[in-house]
């Protein structure tokens, strides 16, 4: 008996260890991020481009910039598409179609970012012949798309039936009632949802090495490459000079205060919207 | 559950249970209350019961009856913010005493559920896992003979003896709520608590199962909670009513159904209310 | 159907059907254009290891070997670690610190893969270096840990690995766990288990579902890029050994893609791509299948 209680504690005990392993690389990155990024980061960093190669100062306002581009781009391609698959795996869930669909949608969510790299490489910079934004953006855009699509449709489900069955007892279409009742009143989940997905996508790296690759300069071109956070931290990152390893520091913390705040207002407003419709 | 078929009622003759102020109690009951939060969910509730009775928790739908059960083993420590007030003494020792053994004192106070919930495993492994995490057994052929035991106390002995390695959840509900009790009593308990055992059943698997408690009686101290006012009547010696959290009456069964001394109880079992 | 019923779902199908059409095209895509090295190459492409794109040789045995050596190590490492933190807050922890931890771990999977990287070759590195100068002379015969303390290698990349595998796991392995009737630890209970007895009962009803949990992560772990790459040596050798640097799938496309200088050398990689995209697909169903034999979507 007292050994069965005995291994009952070290297991609990382990659990609890094993939070706390977790946790400490966290710690860890998060204090690194923190402290190092802190020190490089100033009025400069944010304003100016990058020096050439060698020389000291500059910052990452082109890559700032391009990254806002690229997830701009990324949403406008992924929200209709991934909204509106959304829909349809909601009202149409048990057709073989809507199967079909909501398979891809995984598994395009499983498909690892360098391997759509490749993908939007093959399908917008060859045809092209070089390096842009556009490539860059739909790259990400293929990202996002499964993710707002299964939030969506989680998000549709979970309205009550009754406010279809009240929109069609008073004569709407099917299409009215899905857009005037149904997805208002999932909306805020949805946005919060499309948030994000924007989140997560404008700190990946992979699917963007060669797609709108890199530039030096400042540059809102849509046919040109561009500079983005993530690429500018890899490089900088793996060069061998210190003052840009101090600049990379600082575009991590600028990725994960991206990452951070979003999240949190994700969670606000997840809360707030719980508390408000009572859904 | 109310049934217009005449359905073949069991010939049972509920011993007759006279107090005997000698022998020691079974489970004694002091004022007992129940918290989930702050909520008040049992109010002051005293209770004696005597071993190898059967005792029927009756009243309507969240009068407590269940959660006072589950007091009794103790299963409500589970539910986070639970709180008890008072004592209970399982043969003379209060079980939330400080420095009481939870794990043993389950052991010695079984339980089957409202639904059966064998455990997705052979109908042999579901009635060996008390023997085995309790280490009652010493070698295979003890544990064999232990299960194949239970399952003749629990009446499924003949219907799986060939299919023993058979999964527990191919048998129909009937079976599988006697498996679970075939499982508790595995680890000889004293004392058995049944929390509405047949309500998911069909009238026959009922009927089999209100045999069940008759026959075992003898050897355990018997506490089911039921809805079904008739299947109190026909099964237990003692019956205690409890409405809105309080124990309103407590009596033998016979006098009960046919005398009660409280209004609320005759309303509740005229059905004017419930 | 009513015709304007028809014309909603035909509407928003188009889009539905663009999702599709995506994946679908990312399959033709990745063999269409990795056609020249198939066919030049066959099944000699992955046999050998001797990767010289300059001298014209492509042998991808040490890409697919590094893939699976630093999933499955990774792998090793995170599953206990996943699997208790499931439990701790699905079944353990008091309930005022479960929304706590669950935003923590879901930050941990929030943190961008390239800031792992980032940290991994400013701090990682250098205390795996420290580890492995100091492993006793005995030990540093053995195979496992032979060759110079580098700091980077399959030692770094598995340990980042596993720090980003975690969360996943974990979180899939909470909800499977929360799918378990509550009344199956209740039986345990009521036969007097203990804590750690009533929680290996629900653990065994959601074996698939955990089993399906922890091949999601291992999933995860397969595709993982920047944060290998920056710390995994990037030497495409096969080597038993944890300190030894060698390279995984997506680090050599990560890494190579825009110097491939000729047709073949950019088939080769995309052909890498392919079989990179094949194995995550089949590892994603699979687990998906599992878990879903539990919870059903």
């Amino acid at each position: 008996m007292m050994i069965r209680k005995i291994i009952s504690a070290v297991f609990v005990g382990a659990c609890g260890l094993a939070v706390v392993v977790a946790l400490i690389p966290l710690a860890f990155v998060l204090f690194f991020v923190l402290s190092q990024g802190l020190q490089s980061l100033n009025l400069d960093f944010f304003l100016h481009n990058p020096r050439p190669v060698g020389e000291t100062g500059g910052g990452m306002a082109n890559a700032i910039v391009g990254t806002l581009i690229l997830t701009t781009l990324a949403a406008a391609m992924a929200v209709p598409i991934g909204i509106l698959s959304g829909v349809y795996l909601s009202e149409y869930r048990g057709s073989r179609f809507a199967s079909a669909v909501r398979f891809a949608a995984d598994t395009l969510n499983g498909v690892p970012s360098i391997v759509i790299g490749v993908f939007a490489y093959a399908v917008v910079v060859l045809p092209l012949g070089h390096f842009s934004t556009l490539a860059g953006g739909f790259a990400l855009g293929v990202m996002m798309i499964p993710i707002i699509a299964r939030t969506t449709e989680e998000l549709l489900l979970l309205v009550p039936h009754t406010l279809r069955e009240g929109a069609l007892a008073l004569g709407a279409t099917r299409g009215r009632a899905v857009f005037t009742v149904i997805v208002p009143a999932a909306l805020p989940g949805i946005i919060t949802g499309v948030v994000l997905a924007l989140a997560r996508i404008a700190g990946e790296t992979a699917p963007l090495l060669f797609t709108s690759f890199n530039n030096a300069f400042f540059s809102t071109s849509l046919t040109q490459p561009i500079a983005s956070i993530t690429v500018q931290v890899f490089t900088y990152a793996i060069s061998p000079y210190e003052d840009w390893h101090r600049q990379a520091w600082a575009g991590a913390l600028v990725l994960v205060a991206i990452v951070l705040i979003c999240s949190m207002a994700a969670r606000i407003a997840a809360a707030r919207i719980v508390r408000i419709r009572g859904l | 559950m109310e049934s217009s078929v005449a359905i073949p009622r069991p010939t049972l003759k509920p011993r007759d249970p006279q107090p005997n102020p000698n022998q020691q109690l079974k489970i004694d009951v002091e004022h007992l209350s129940f918290f989930y939060g702050e909520k008040r969910a049992l109010e002051d509730i005293s209770i004696k019961i005597q071993p190898s009775v059967v005792t029927a928790f009756i009243g309507p739908s969240g009068c407590g009856k269940s959660t006072f059960l589950r007091t009794l083993n103790r299963m409500n420590d589970i539910i986070p913010g639970a709180r008890v007030d008072g004592r209970v003494c399982i043969d003379g020792e209060d079980i939330y005493g400080p420095g009481v053994d939870v794990v043993a004192m389950r052991r010695k106070v079984g339980m089957v559920f409202q639904k059966s919930n064998p455990f997705p495993k052979s109908i042999f492994e579901n009635v060996a896992y008390g023997l085995r995490i309790n280490k009652m057994t010493s070698s295979k052929s003890e544990l064999a003979g232990r299960v194949e035991e239970s399952l003749k106390q629990a009446a499924l002995w003949d219907e799986v003896k060939d299919r023993l390695h058979e999964s527990a959840l191919a048998m129909s509900g009937g079976q599988q709520q006697r498996l679970c009790i075939a499982r508790a009593l595995a680890v000889k308990p004293e004392i058995l608590l049944m929390d509405e055992p047949a309500s998911a059943l069909d009238p026959i698997a009922t009927q089999r199962i209100e045999e069940l408690i008759y026959h075992l009686k003898t050897n355990f101290t018997i506490v089911i909670v039921t809805h079904n006012m008739q299947q109190a009547a026909r099964v237990s010696d003692y019956t205690a009513f409890f409405w809105l959290g309080r124990l309103v009456e407590y009596e033998r069964t016979d006098k009960m159904f046919t005398a009660p001394s409280e209004k609320l109880t005759e309303d509740y079992l005229t059905g004017r209310f419930g | 159907m009513r015709s304007t019923d028809l014309r909603f779902r035909i509407g928003i199908g188009v889009f539905a059907a663009a999702l599709l059409l995506i994946v679908v095209a990312i399959g033709i895509t990745l063999a269409n254009d990795s056609s020249l090295s198939l066919q030049r190459f066959g099944f000699r492409f992955w046999r050998t290891s001797n990767w010289d794109p300059v001298a014209g040789e492509f042998g991808a045995l040490p890409f697919i070997w590094g893939t699976f050596y630093s999933s499955v190590l990774a792998l090793a490492i995170a599953t206990p670690v996943a699997l208790g933190i499931a439990v701790f807050i699905s079944e353990l922890c008091p309930q005022a610190l479960r929304a706590p931890l669950m935003f923590l771990t879901e930050l941990l999977a929030a943190i961008p893969s390239i800031v792992y990287g980032l940290w991994g070759i400013f701090v990682l590195v250098p205390a795996v270096r420290a580890i492995e100068a100091s492993m006793p002379e005995g030990l540093r015969a053995l195979p496992l840990f032979s060759g110079p303390p580098f700091g980077v290698g399959m030692l770094a990349a598995a340990l980042i690995l596993a720090v980003m595998v975690v969360p996943f796991t974990s979180a899939v392995a909470r909800e499977v766990l929360k799918t378990v009737p509550m009344t199956q630890r209740e039986a345990a209970f009521a036969l007097g288990a203990t804590r750690f007895e009533a929680i290996r009962a629900a653990m065994f009803y959601a074996r698939t579902g955990i089993i399906g949990a922890v091949m999601l992560g291992f999933g995860r772990a397969l595709g993982e890029t920047m944060a290998v790459t920056m710390v995994i040596g990037n030497n495409p050798q096969v080597s038993l050994s944890l300190f030894a640097p060698q390279y995984t799938m997506a680090a050599v496309i990560a890494n190579e893609f825009t110097e491939a200088a000729n047709a073949l050398y950019l088939s080769a990689l995309i052909e890498i791509g392919l079989v990179l995209f094949v194995i995550t697909l089949l590892v994603n169903v699979l687990s998906r299948g599992l878990i879903w034999s539990m919870a059903p979507p």
